[in-house]
């Protein structure tokens, strides 16, 4: 009751003078729909920001086969042949945190269009969920590789920027054959441009081909044919008309014919993959998706507790921190904007207020003659302040808001709205106003009604 | 029954280095239904002696009693509590707030009363105090839009909304001409003989002291005379120094 009627006695207060009333909360107006409109706009920037971090692979992981040793000499990470295609498919069905994974077989060879050859960075054996994972989706030309050509093997491919200029020298490639290590890929898709990533390594010197095509087609790398530790991937087979550089070395056994080959099958246990990549849901979520992948892994892998992994998981920790970096620099700033335009306008509050005990020391002089006690006096100015800090909050808030909507309407920038932001301004704005409402109060509350009765 | 009892009051206002006292030791006695006027050339006191006995001042040394209580030793906030149950003011420049109606005005002390009326019993109270100076049609005007006398009878309803038995008026008629002026006048005398109430008047003009029943004289800080006024009915008991 007593709140109410002094709440009530504030607004009659304020009414008698709505001009200067208005004009005060101008300030906490503008603070508060500055705050508003900073903090809607930002967020939509930040979330912008954090997509383009994103798309340069920040949420993804690799997990690579282990290291194999023989005799003390270690043959360097990947060096092992037990990462399979499977492990990729447990991996995406397993771990909530991971939300694309796929396998990726990688080679070096050169390529050949008509009377033109170009060695490219890599050859990625994949699945179409690759480009997902590489936030690469939108083709330049063409369309990307289907499931169904990862499980026939189809020969087809897309090829980078750098290969469309290189081989084809800018014409459409789409359609057209090329060699790879004589055997005939059909493009597909053209990519589009991603240019150099982080260490400057061109992206866009790339072919991507469903993984089993390249497995089995191109580098031919199975057990039986592979020693890791020595395997280059790289043709050593060019189609070459003399052998200029005989630094083959020739096979210990004498070559097999095929009754033997029959007889003697090597057997081939699984397809073994280079390495898996996987994204997660988000940058937040990337140690929990290594600790479900590692867990996964180690059951199929049937690793016993006490054993080492037999496999590595990298992040991109340090897209990750400029990630996290960025993030909290753009709130800082944000909030430092927000702050000063509060702590200016809770100034101009404070002004007026003063300006308003002064004109107002008769009636205080009155109210005291008639009864009211410094705390009551005290009280009305403090809430007369909060009233108009809070006020203008409310009108701070419907402007920003209408502000961060009019900027996406008008300039289509990414705007979020945030609940947040709308609750620490009406708690800000209150706060502003007992703050900076304080000292007028308190003057006025300890104001002689003698001398205030007399003041002219 | 005696309502008010001062002894040897003083007042002493300190000016940096210098103390000038302004009361010099009042004591006088104001029973209860009394119509008195405090008189007396400018800078004789008579505005001190009314702070004081408004409870809105506090005597350098004496005694003064309100209805049986020592009031020179209550606190800031009991000597606020003291004016909104038992005292009531009228100013020579009425004191009205801006913009804010007349029966708003009325209820305004009502906001600090110990009553806790609610919002209709506020409304209703003021109302009847509005009709009872006579201005029951009225209720919704402005100050602006009120003459002289009546922005005065407002804030005489207003003095009265808490029922107090006393009532201070300060030069009440020293902004009015002479018709509204006796008629605010013969209203102090109709609430003092119809209700009762015991009404203190500070004025500098014998004619308007001659509307009282009893006339104290200040001079220097001390009282010179109390007499009651030529034509009133004797009803004094002063004990004059």
């Amino acid at each position: 009751m007593r709140v109410y009627a002094t709440a009530r006695t504030a607004f009659k207060a304020l009414r008698r003078n709505p001009m200067r009333a208005m004009l005060t909360t101008l300030g906490i107006v503008i603070g508060v729909g500055a705050v508003i409109a900073m903090m809607e706009i930002g967020a939509g920037a930040s979330a912008a920001l954090k997509k383009t971090i994103a798309s340069m692979g920040a949420n993804v992981l690799v997990i690579q086969p282990g290291t194999a040793a023989s005799g003390g000499i270690s043959f360097g990470a990947g060096s092992t042949t037990n990462l399979t295609p499977e492990d990729g498919q447990a991996i995406l069905r397993e771990c909530p945190a991971i939300h694309n994974a796929t396998p990726m077989v990688r080679a070096r060879t050169q390529v050949v269009y008509g009377n033109r050859n170009w060695v490219p960075n890599a050859i990625y054996g994949t699945t179409p969920a690759y480009l997902e994972v590489q936030n690469w989706s939108l083709l330049a030309e063409g369309e990307p590789f289907s499931e169904r050509d990862v499980l026939n093997g189809n020969r087809v491919c897309l090829l980078g920027q750098t290969l469309v200029r290189e081989l084809f020298e800018g014409a459409s490639p789409v359609g057209k054959n090329i060699r790879i290590k004589n055997i005939a890929f059909r493009v597909i898709g053209v990519l589009s441009s991603k240019g150099a990533n982080m260490m400057g390594m061109d992206q866009d010197d790339v072919i991507l081909a469903p993984w089993t095509t390249v497995k089995y087609r191109v580098t031919g790398a199975s057990l039986s044919t592979s020693n890791q530790s020595t395997d280059s991937t790289a043709s050593t087979a060019v189609n070459t008309l003399s052998n200029l550089y005989p630094a083959i070395q020739g096979t210990l056994y004498p070559a097999q014919n095929s009754v033997q080959q029959t007889d003697n099958p090597m057997p081939v246990r699984f397809a073994n993959i280079d390495y898996i990549m996987a994204a997660a849901n988000n940058s937040g979520e990337i140690s929990m998706a290594i600790e479900q992948i590692t867990g996964v892994l180690r059951e199929r892998h049937r690793i016993r507790p006490d054993d080492p992994d037999d496999f590595n998981i990298r992040d991109m920790s340090e897209l990750t921190k400029t990630l996290s970096t960025t993030t909290a620099l753009m709130t800082n700033l944000l909030l430092a904007v927000a702050m000063i335009s509060l702590v200016v306008g809770g100034v101009g509050i404070m002004n007026i207020m003063l300006v308003s005990v002064t004109e107002r020391t008769r009636e205080i002089g009155l109210r005291m003659a008639v009864g009211a006690r410094g705390s009551d006096i005290l009280r009305q100015f403090l809430v007369e302040a909060v009233v108009l800090c809070l006020t203008g909050g409310a009108m701070g808030i419907v402007l920003g808001h209408g502000g961060s909507l009019l900027v996406r309407l008008l300039l289509h920038w990414p705007v979020e709205t945030s609940p947040t932001a709308i609750i620490a301004a009406v708690l800000v704005s209150a706060g502003v106003g007992i703050i900076f409402g304080f000292y007028p109060a308190w003057k006025a509350s300890r104001l002689d009604p003698i001398e205030a009765l007399r003041y002219e | 029954m005696e309502l008010i009892k001062l002894r040897s009051i003083e007042k002493t206002y300190q000016m940096g280095d210098i103390s000038v006292p302004v009361l010099r030791g009042i004591s006088l006695s104001i029973q209860q239904g009394e119509l008195l006027a405090l008189t007396g050339s400018s800078g004789s006191g008579k505005s001190t002696l009314m702070n004081i006995l408004g409870c809105l001042d506090r005597p350098t040394a004496g005694e003064y009693w309100l209805e049986g209580q020592e009031t020179s030793t209550l606190s800031t906030d009991e000597r606020a509590l003291l004016r909104n149950r038992k005292l009531g003011f009228v100013f020579q420049s009425f004191n009205l707030l801006a913009r804010t109606s007349a029966i708003d005005n009325v209820a305004m002390p009502l906001a600090y009363s110990a009553e806790n009326l609610n919002d209709r019993e506020a409304r209703e109270r003021a109302a009847e105090m509005l009709a009872r100076v006579g201005l029951a049609d009225r209720m919704d005007h402005y100050p602006s839009q009120l003459s002289g006398g009546q922005q005065q009878r407002v804030a005489i309803a207003r003095a009265l909304i808490n029922r107090p038995p006393v009532l201070f008026a300060d030069e009440p008629t020293g902004n009015l001409d002479s018709k509204t002026s006796e008629e605010v006048l013969q209203m102090f005398t109709r609430l003092n003989t119809e209700d009762g109430i015991t009404i203190i008047m500070v004025t500098h003009d014998p004619q308007v002291a001659g509307h009282a029943k009893r006339v104290i004289r200040l001079h220097d800080g001390l009282i010179l005379a109390d007499a009651p006024a030529a034509g009133s009915s004797p009803k004094t008991s002063g004990d004059a120094s």
